[in-house]
């Protein structure tokens, strides 16, 4: 079984980020970066169903030379090679061109199963397994916390609003991983070893032939609004209720 | 929160990617594995046996070695290794350093073929734990004058003493003890399962608490003849082990001045009194200033150090400095960390306080630093001021 997954950098979640000046994104100076859990979810999961179906773990990804690093700490972990897609920046991408390059890729490489995570933990927005699916026109389950292969089938737990839905998918399929879906294993010593006499493809993105305008504009980013000082409330009630109608506007 | 290192002078930028990966991997597995249970460890007083496996299982085991299981990692690697370890407790990288650089390594230095194949790749699993045992009741800075002994028979050893303060002693499956013979001082391969060997927990210690230490009795144990090291006779082979650990130890603690100063630094900048956070006020800002400018010279030391290592150049004397220096550093760290803490300093939810209790330990083990005093002293003097 031949798995491709995603492994994408996010901006480390404990690091002040600062704004340009301009609002136009965010300082990249020096900022550290660290591998997107729920594709390490994915990551783990892949090399999970390669332990026990054999094939091969490709890892993908989007970005400059150095997200190269966040590749091979998949490969270090015991995924087989690695496909870096460059000339695009951070910034210079949207879930919907992320899903149109990994579609290219997968017409490329013709896996039986497509693994990312749900999302990314610095956009956070939830979409490019589903267009994924949508571009190739195969099935998709998303929000996975256990996936087990039947022949040519998925069976994917899903988790959904209020509770765990079970759904079959046919391979080849697109599948996105949750945080419950497993542990992600460390990176051994040994793996770190032979992580660097492994692959990785650099693909320009003009070489692919897609178009790469975005569908989604980024007019400004803004700083979240500091809070303010809490209030300190000493009588009863209803001066409670005057003080949330008054100033907190909240009823 | 996630921890913060210090790397004041961006010497991040002269470690390779895959030295950077290894130590974000064993900081990550630090973060998940030791930091939530080792308060707990440390104030029952038992090490976390759970964590041998995880350990085993990354390969950090005799992680500079090569072959027979062990990923052969750079001497830098290995060092940050130990610096991650001591992150979370010097319990734990006691622990990795005594399986390693004292068990392991006289094997793989000094054994014959047979022994290396037979004892280490299970090492390397963590399958079989090692410890070590030189010091003794009566002889620890003057190990020299040790009473353990060792008669030649015509087909066996018969190995007789105590061994005084042997990290994992009690969890061992193997020890490495030292022991005078005819021909001078030996290393023996002793199975711990041997009639007539026995390890007596050590209890009540206030300072490595998360980890085994143990008084080794050895009474007219028997081992075969191929037991003994073939390839050191001397106390030269028992002090390699030492100068192997120490570099480890020199590094290790680097990542215990850094679990401190990161506690203190975070704690400073939240804590107010009177009318603004701690950190604001000129004598606080001077005991951090002193921590980061006292660990920054160290990692200064350590990479030097390690570099050497790599290209053949370190002599024990630059071990006694890094292990003397570094120590120290990591010592009055805890103290300054602790003090900025102020009562929360003695509670087992914050670091200091285990730091500060385990560096007593570091201090005085694998030479103390009065004896690494008069290392350099003699290097320098060409005079020996032992005795
Ligand atoms: C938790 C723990 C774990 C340990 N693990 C191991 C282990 O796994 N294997 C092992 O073999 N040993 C182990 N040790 C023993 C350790 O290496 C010794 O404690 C150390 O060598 C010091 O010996 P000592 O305690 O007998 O002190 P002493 O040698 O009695 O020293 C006492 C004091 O006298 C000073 N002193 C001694 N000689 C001189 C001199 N000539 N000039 C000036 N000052 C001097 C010392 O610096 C020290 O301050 C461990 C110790 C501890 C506490």
């Amino acid at each position: 079984m031949k798995i491709l997954v995603t492994a994408k950098r996010v901006t480390d979640p404990n690091a002040k980020i600062k704004l340009k000046s301009d609002k136009s994104g965010i300082q990249t100076d020096g900022l550290e970066y660290k591998p997107n859990p729920f594709c390490e979810n994915a990551i783990e999961e892949a090399l999970r169903l390669n332990e026990t179906h054999g094939g091969e773990v490709v890892v993908v990804s989007i970005g400059p030379s150095d997200v190269q690093a966040t590749i091979r700490t998949a490969l270090a972990m015991g995924a087989h090679r690695g496909i870096l897609v460059t000339g695009l920046d951070d910034h210079q991408m949207d879930s919907d061109l992320v899903a149109r390059v990994f579609a290219e890729l997968y017409k490329r490489e013709r896996p039986d199963l497509f693994l990312l995570g749900k999302q990314a933990i610095d956009g956070d927005s939830n979409q490019v397994g589903q267009l994924l699916a949508e571009y190739l026109e195969i099935g998709q389950a998303c929000f996975a916390s256990k996936v087990e292969i039947h022949g040519s089938e998925a069976i994917v737990t899903r988790e959904v609003d209020g509770g765990l839905e079970k759904i079959a998918v046919g391979m080849p399929a697109v599948i996105t991983a949750d945080l419950r879906l497993n542990e992600p294993r460390y990176a051994s010593l040994p793996g770190i070893v032979k992580a660097r006499k492994k692959s990785i493809d650099e693909i320009d993105i003009r070489s692919l032939g897609i178009d790469t305008h975005l569908k989604v504009e980024t007019v400004a980013y803004e700083e979240p609004k500091t809070r303010g000082g809490g209030v300190t409330f000493v009588g009863g009630v209803d001066e409670l209720v005057g003080k949330l109608k008054s100033e907190a506007k909240a009823i | 929160m996630d921890f913060e290192a210090v790397d004041f002078w961006g010497l991040d930028a002269e470690l390779s990617e895959e030295e950077i990966q290894i130590r974000n991997a064993v900081r990550a597995m630090v973060d998940r594995e030791v930091l939530p249970i080792i308060g707990k460890c440390f104030e029952e007083g038992h090490f976390p046996m759970h964590v041998i496996p995880v350990v085993a299982e990354m390969g950090l085991l005799g992680a500079n070695l090569h072959g027979y299981g062990c990923p052969g990692i750079g001497e830098v690697a290995y060092g940050l290794v130990m610096q991650e370890l001591e992150r979370g407790d010097s319990g734990i990288r006691s622990f990795v350093s005594v399986q390693g650089s004292l068990a392991m390594y006289p094997i793989y230095t000094f054994g014959s073929d047979e022994q290396r194949q037979k004892w280490l790749p299970g090492m390397a699993k963590g399958e079989i734990i090692g410890c070590f045992g030189l010091t003794e009741p009566d002889f620890g800075s003057n190990p020299a004058g040790m009473r353990t002994y060792a008669v030649k028979a015509s087909d066996r050893w018969v190995i007789t003493g105590n061994k005084m303060w042997i990290t994992n002693g009690n969890i061992a499956q193997v020890a490495v003890i030292w022991a005078g013979t005819e021909d001078g001082f030996r290393g023996f391969i002793v199975p711990t399962d041997t009639p007539g060997f026995r390890a007596r927990l050590v209890e009540h210690k206030f300072s490595l608490r998360a980890s085994v230490t143990s008084e080794l009795i050895l009474d007219n144990v028997e081992v075969p003849l191929d037991a003994v090291l073939p390839g050191v006779v001397g106390l030269k082979g028992a002090l390699a082990c030492l100068s192997a650990a120490r570099y480890g130890i020199s590094w290790g603690v680097v990542g215990s001045a850094m679990a401190v100063y990161d506690e203190a630094l975070r704690y400073a900048k939240e804590r107010v009194q009177f009318s603004k956070p701690i950190a604001g006020y000129q004598l606080v800002q001077e005991k951090l200033v002193e921590m980061l400018t006292e660990i920054s010279k160290a990692q200064l030391v350590n990479l030097r150090m390690g570099r050497m290592k790599e290209r053949g150049l370190l002599r024990p004397h630059h071990i006694s400095f890094a292990k003397r220096n570094n120590v120290a550093m990591a010592r009055r760290t805890a103290q300054l960390g602790r003090e900025i803490l102020g009562a929360n300093g003695i509670m087992y939810d914050y670091q200091v306080g285990r730091h500060l209790c385990n560096i007593e330990t570091v201090y005085t083990y694998e030479g103390t630093h009065d004896i690494h005093t008069l290392v350099l002293g003699k290097e320098i003097t060409k005079i020996a001021a032992f005795e």
